[in-house]
C-alpha cells in the first residue's frame, strides 16, 4: 500500500546549518496494517511523516501509494499535500479555534475537490463524530474541548474524507496518563474497525508496542530495526534498540562457543558462563553484549535445576504495586529484577537468579 | 519580622501614590480646565461651557476632525499594508537576505521623527525636492511631481516612517501562530488559496485589527508631520491645532483642552477596542503544540522581486533620508545636490553646532532627563508589576489601570495638562528641567510596567517563596532574588526609554523654558529658525549617537542573555 524507498531528507536550521534529518529511510506498509515509527527526539522520524505527507520536500527517494508515485527524487514527482488525501492528527492537534467542532469536522469535505452537498456533508460529519463520540458536542466551541476531545476531535477531522491513509504524528503525547491509555485502546479499536492504512510516529515505546503490528525503530535519522512489537522487544539487533525500547540489564560478555542450538551460544562474563541466543551469527572469541530484561530474571531461595543460575545479594528493593524491583549485586555487577509481588526476599539476603538461555540475546559487539 | 514587613508596606503605598499623582493629577486639571476660563491675576476662574461652544460651534472643527480621521486612517492603512507585506515576506517566503532586512528595517524607529518629516522635506519638497528636481531633469518640465505638503504627503511621510512598527507587530502575530493549523487544513484537501482565506485570514484577523487601531492612535496623536508639513498647508489636525492654540497671542488654554480633551476620548476608545480585541484574539493563542518551524513559502524566481522591493524599502526609510541629511550638513546653506554644490563642500554647520551655545546645555539635560526618567521608572515599575502579579492584594487591577492611563494620552495633551497643572499649583516646578523630568515619568511609565510585567510573569512563585524559606526579608528577597531575574527585562526597557524620550518632542514643546531645552527642541528652533544645515548636521550627529546605543545595546545583550526589545 504505502512504499517508502530511500527516503532522504535535509533542511537548513537557523543558523543555516544542513541537518540530515532522515537518511536512506525505506519500508513497505500493506493495506489495513498498522506502523509505527519509534525513536527518540530529533531521531527523523517526524521528519519522515511529513515527507510522508508532503509537507516537507525530501532531497531523494521515493514514496508510492497504491501504486501511484507521490514523489519521486528521480521522476521528478511531487503531489501537493492537499491533493494526497491523506488524513493527518499532529501532535497539536491544530484544532481551528475560530470554528465550532462541526466546522471544524467538516472542512475537508468543503475544501475538496469532489465537493459534497450540505446533506451529504451533515450525514458523514455526523457518522465520524459519533464513531469518535463527540456527536453531541457538534455545536460546541472547538475551544470549549478538553485535551481528549481535541484530540478525538482531531481525528474525526483526518477520518471525514475517507483518506487513503491516516498519519498520526504523537497524538497522544499531550494527554495525561490515564487518558492516554484508555485512548490507545480507542485508537486500537477504530483502526481495527476502519482499516485504515495507519502510519504513527512516537517516542513512547509502550504505545509502539500496544498499538502497532509492525515497528520501525529509528536512530540518528536511520531505521535501526523494522519488526513486528514482539521481534523488537524479545531480539533487539543492537544495543540502541535493546536500551530504547523497555528496561534491560547490559554485561559485556566474550563467546566461548556454539550450543547445542541453531543459534545458542555460550559466553563468558562478570557473573559467570550463561548461554543466550544471538540474532546473527556469532564466532569464538568475539566480544558481544548480553541483554536480560529485568522481568525475564527469576529470583528463588534455593538453588534451581538448570542453566544460566548465580548467585547474589539484594541490594534495594521497591514496591511499584504491580510488580516489585530488586537490584541484586552479583560479583560486583548491580542487576535489575522485575518480580511478582508476592516474592518474599528482604534487602541483605542471599538470593538464586536464574535467566532462561531463550531470553537472554547476545549482541554482537565486534 | 516587623521591620520586613514595613518595608514592604511602605514600598508599596509610595508606588501608589506616585502612581496616582503622575496618572491622575494632570487628567483631572486638563478637564477642569477645559470648563473654566483662564485664570490672572486680575480675575478667578469661572465655570464656563464656552471653549467646548468655541470648539465645536464653528465649521472649523469639523474640518478638523475630518482631517485628523483622514490622515490618521491614511497613515495607519499605509504603514500596516506596508508592515504586514514585509512581515509576510521576511516570515513565510524565502526571499534571500532575511536576517539581515529584519536588522535593517528597524533602523527608523530610533530616528527622531522631526529628523525623519526633515529630510522627507528635503527630497519631496516642491520647490527643492530632490525627487521633484530629478524628475523634472528626466523630463525637461516645470511640473511638481509630489509635494510633501499636502494630506497624501503627511499620510506617506507618517505611514513610511511607523511602517517598521507595523512589521514588528505583524512579525510577531506571524510568528505566533501555530504553523499546524494551516498545515491541517492543507492536509484536508485546502488549496493554498483556501487555507490563506479560511484559516490564516481568519486566525490573525484579531491581531490585524489590533495592529490598525495601535497604528491609528499613534497616528492621531503625532505632532512632527502635522506641525512640519500639515501647518503650512493650513491643514490642521487636533494636535496641531493644540499647538497653536497654546502658541497665539494671547494663548487660549481653554480652547487647547477642549481639543485635548476630545482627542483624549478618541484615543481612549481606539485604545479600549484594542485591548477588547487584543482579549479576544487570545482565546486564538491558548493551543500551541511544539513549534515545528513553519516551511518558507518557495517564490521561485519571485523571490528576486521581493528582494527588490526589501532594497527599495530600505532605500526610502533609511538610506535616502539619511543620505540627504548628510549631504544637507556639508553645506553653507541649503543647495541641491549638483556638480557645482559638490565644489562647496564645508564643515561649517558641524563648527556652528559645536559653538552654538543651548546645545552643550541641551545635551546635558537630554542625557539628565533620558537616564535619569529610565532609571527611576524602570525601579518603580518593577515593584509595581511585582504587585500586580504576584500578589493577591484587593485593588491591584486598579494598580495595573492607573499605570496604563498615560497610554491615552497624546504627548502633546500630556505637555498641555501637565502646563495647567504646575501653573496653578506652584510648587517651583514650573520653568525648571523637574517639569520635563515628571512628564518623562508620566508619560514613559505604561513602557516600563510593559517591561517589567513581562519578565515577572516568567518568575516562578517559588523562587521568591524559597528565598523566605531561607529566612530573607521581603526587602531582601527584592534586591537579591527578583531584580537579578528581572535584569535582562529592566536593561532592555532602559534602554527603550532612553531612545524614546531622547526622540521626545511633542511633550517638551509645551514644557521647556530658555535653559531647559532639550536636543529634540533644538532641532525644533534650528527649523523654525529656517538653520537647515545646522540641523542636518545635529540631526546627523544625534542619528549615529542613537545607532551606536542600540549597536552597543545589542553586543551587551548578545554578552548578558537579553532578550529582543
Amino acid at each position: 500500500m504505502l512504499k517508502v524507498e530511500q527516503l532522504c531528507t535535509e533542511y537548513t536550521d537557523e543558523r543555516g546549518r544542513v541537518v540530515k534529518a532522515a537518511q536512506d529511510v525505506s519500508f513497505d506498509v500493506p493495506t489495513g496494517k498498522f506502523f509505527t515509527l519509534l525513536g527518540p527526539s530529533g531521531c527523523g522520524k517526524t521528519t519522515t511523516l511529513r515527507s510522508i505527507a508532503g509537507l516537507e520536500r525530501p532531497t531523494s527517494g521515493e514514496i508510492t501509494v497504491d501504486g501511484a508515485l507521490v514523489y519521486s527524487s528521480a521522476g521528478r514527482v511531487f503531489v501537493a499535500p492537499n491533493k494526497r488525501k491523506f488524513g493527518m492528527v499532529f501532535q497539536s492537534y491544530a484544532i481551528w479555534p475560530h470554528m465550532n467542532v462541526f466546522q471544524n469536522a467538516a472542512f475537508p469535505l468543503e475544501v475538496g475537490h469532489a465537493q459534497a452537498n450540505r446533506r451529504e456533508i451533515r450525514d458523514k460529519v455526523m457518522r465520524v463524530l459519533d464513531t469518535v463520540g463527540l456527536a453531541e458536542l457538534a455545536d460546541r466551541e472547538a475551544t470549549a474541548l478538553s485535551g481528549g476531545q481535541q484530540q478525538r476531535l482531531a481525528l474525526a477531522r483526518a477520518l471525514v474524507m475517507e483518506p487513503r491513509l491516516l498519519l498520526l504524528d504523537e497524538p497522544l503525547s499531550n494527554l495525561d496518563a490515564k487518558l492516554r491509555e484508555r485512548m490507545r485502546f480507542e485508537l486500537k479499536r477504530l483502526q481495527n474497525e476502519l482499516g485504515i492504512t495507519t502510519i504513527y510516529v512516537t517516542h513512547d515505546q509502550s504505545e509502539a508496542l500496544a498499538l502497532s503490528h509492525e515497528i520501525a525503530v529509528m536512530g540518528e535519522g536511520r531505521i535501526v530495526q523494522i519488526g513486528a512489537p514482539r521481534d523488537i522487544y524479545d531480539r533487539p539487533c543492537n544495543k540502541f534498540v535493546a536500551d530504547f525500547v523497555g528496561t534491560t540489564n547490559f554485561i559485556e560478555a566474550t563467546v566461548l562457543a556454539r550450543e547445542n542450538g541453531a543459534d545458542e551460544y555460550r559466553l563468558q562474563c562478570a557473573i559467570g558462563e550463561l548461554v543466550a541466543r544471538s540474532v546473527r551469527p556469532l564466532a569464538r572469541g568475539d566480544s558481544a553484549l548480553l541483554s536480560i530484561r529485568p522481568e525475564d530474571i527469576e529470583l528463588s531461595a534455593h538453588k534451581p535445576h538448570g542453566a544460566n543460575v548465580c548467585e547474589g545479594t539484594v541490594q534495594a528493593k521497591v514496591f511499584l504495586g504491580e510488580y516489585l524491583d530488586f537490584e541484586v549485586s552479583v560479583a560486583e555487577r548491580v542487576l535489575l529484577a522485575r518480580v511478582h509481588p508476592s516474592v518474599d526476599c528482604a534487602v541483605g539476603q542471599r538470593t538464586f537468579l536464574q535467566m532462561r538461555p531463550e531470553k537472554c540475546v547476545a549482541i554482537n559487539q565486534s | 519580622m516587623q521591620r520586613s514587613i514595613d518595608l514592604k508596606w511602605a514600598a508599596i503605598a509610595l508606588s501608589v501614590a506616585l502612581i496616582a499623582y503622575l496618572a491622575l493629577v494632570p487628567l483631572g486639571f486638563l478637564l477642569w480646565q477645559s470648563f473654566f476660563t483662564p485664570r490672572s491675576a486680575a480675575k478667578a476662574a469661572e465655570l464656563t461651557l464656552e471653549n467646548y461652544r468655541i470648539a465645536y460651534a464653528s465649521a472649523e472643527t469639523a474640518r478638523l476632525f475630518l482631517n485628523s480621521l483622514q490622515y490618521a486612517a491614511g497613515s495607519a492603512a499605509f504603514a500596516f499594508t506596508v508592515g504586514a507585506l514585509l512581515a509576510w515576506m521576511n516570515e513565510r517566503t524565502n526571499t534571500p537576505f532575511k536576517t539581515l532586512f529584519f536588522a535593517l528595517a528597524l533602523i527608523p524607529l530610533i530616528v527622531p521623527g522631526i529628523l525623519f518629516t526633515v529630510s522627507w522635506i528635503f527630497l519631496a519638497s516642491p520647490k527643492i525636492g530632490l525627487i521633484n528636481l530629478a524628475l523634472q531633469w528626466v523630463f525637461s518640465t516645470d511640473q511638481v511631481f509630489v509635494n510633501v505638503y499636502s494630506i497624501w504627503g503627511m499620510i506617506w511621510v507618517d505611514g513610511l516612517h511607523y511602517s517598521p512598527m507595523a512589521f514588528l507587530l505583524m512579525t510577531a502575530a506571524f510568528r505566533s501562530m501555530d504553523p499546524a493549523l494551516e498545515e491541517s487544513a492543507l492536509m484536508s484537501g485546502a488549496s493554498v488559496l483556501q487555507t490563506a482565506r479560511r484559516v490564516t485570514l481568519k486566525l490573525a484577523l484579531p491581531a490585524i485589527v489590533a495592529t490598525l487601531l495601535i497604528l491609528f492612535v499613534r497616528a492621531l496623536e503625532s505632532f512632527e508631520v502635522p506641525a512640519l508639513l500639515g501647518l503650512p498647508a493650513g491643514i490642521h489636525v487636533f494636535t496641531s491645532s493644540i499647538y497653536q492654540a497654546i502658541h497665539q497671542y494671547p494663548s487660549q488654554i481653554g480652547l487647547a483642552c477642549a481639543y485635548g480633551v476630545t482627542l483624549l476620548i478618541i484615543t481612549t476608545l481606539g485604545i479600549y477596542f484594542q485591548s477588547r480585541v487584543t482579549g479576544r484574539g487570545s482565546k486564538y493563542s491558548t493551543i500551541t503544540g511544539k513549534g515545528f518551524r513553519p516551511r518558507p513559502i518557495d517564490l521561485g524566481k519571485w523571490r528576486y522581486f521581493t528582494a527588490v522591493l526589501f532594497i527599495a524599502y530600505l532605500l526610502l526609510i533609511v538610506v535616502l533620508p539619511f543620505l540627504v541629511l548628510v549631504w544637507s550638513s556639508l553645506q553653507k546653506f541649503y543647495t541641491p545636490p549638483s556638480p557645482g554644490a559638490l565644489q562647496n563642500l564645508t564643515l561649517d554647520p558641524y563648527r556652528f553646532v559645536f559653538n552654538h551655545a543651548p546645545l552643550g546645555n541641551s545635551v546635558w539635560n537630554t542625557i539628565v532627563l533620558a537616564t535619569g526618567s529610565a532609571t527611576v521608572i524602570m525601579l518603580v515599575t518593577s515593584v509595581i508589576s511585582w504587585i500586580t502579579v504576584k500578589t493577591r492584594m484587593p485593588g491591584r487591577w486598579l494598580l495595573d489601570n492607573l499605570a496604563s492611563v498615560p497610554l491615552m494620552f497624546p504627548g502633546i495633551v500630556l505637555g498641555l495638562a501637565m502646563l495647567i497643572f504646575y501653573l496653578n499649583v506652584n510648587i517651583g516646578v514650573y520653568g525648571t528641567l523637574w517639569i520635563l523630568f515628571i512628564a518623562y515619568l508620566t508619560r514613559f511609565l505604561p513602557y516600563g510596567m510593559r517591561y517589567n510585567t513581562t519578565s515577572m510573569l516568567q518568575i516562578h512563585k517559588e523562587l521568591e517563596e524559597s528565598a523566605q524559606m531561607s529566612g530573607a526579608s521581603w526587602g531582601t528577597t527584592f534586591r537579591r532574588i527578583l531584580l537579578p531575574l528581572l535584569k535582562p527585562g529592566l536593561i532592555a526597557g532602559w534602554i527603550y526609554i532612553v531612545i524614546v524620550s531622547t526622540r521626545e518632542l511633542s511633550t517638551s514643546i509645551l514644557l521647556y523654558s530658555p535653559g531647559t531645552e532639550v536636543v529634540a527642541i533644538v532641532i525644533w528652533e534650528l527649523w523654525e529658525n529656517g538653520q537647515y544645515v545646522e540641523l542636518s548636521a545635529l540631526g546627523v550627529m544625534l542619528i549615529v549617537a542613537l545607532f551606536m546605543l542600540v549597536v552597543a545595546a545589542q553586543l551587551l545583550g548578545r554578552r548578558f542573555g537579553l532578550k529582543e526589545a
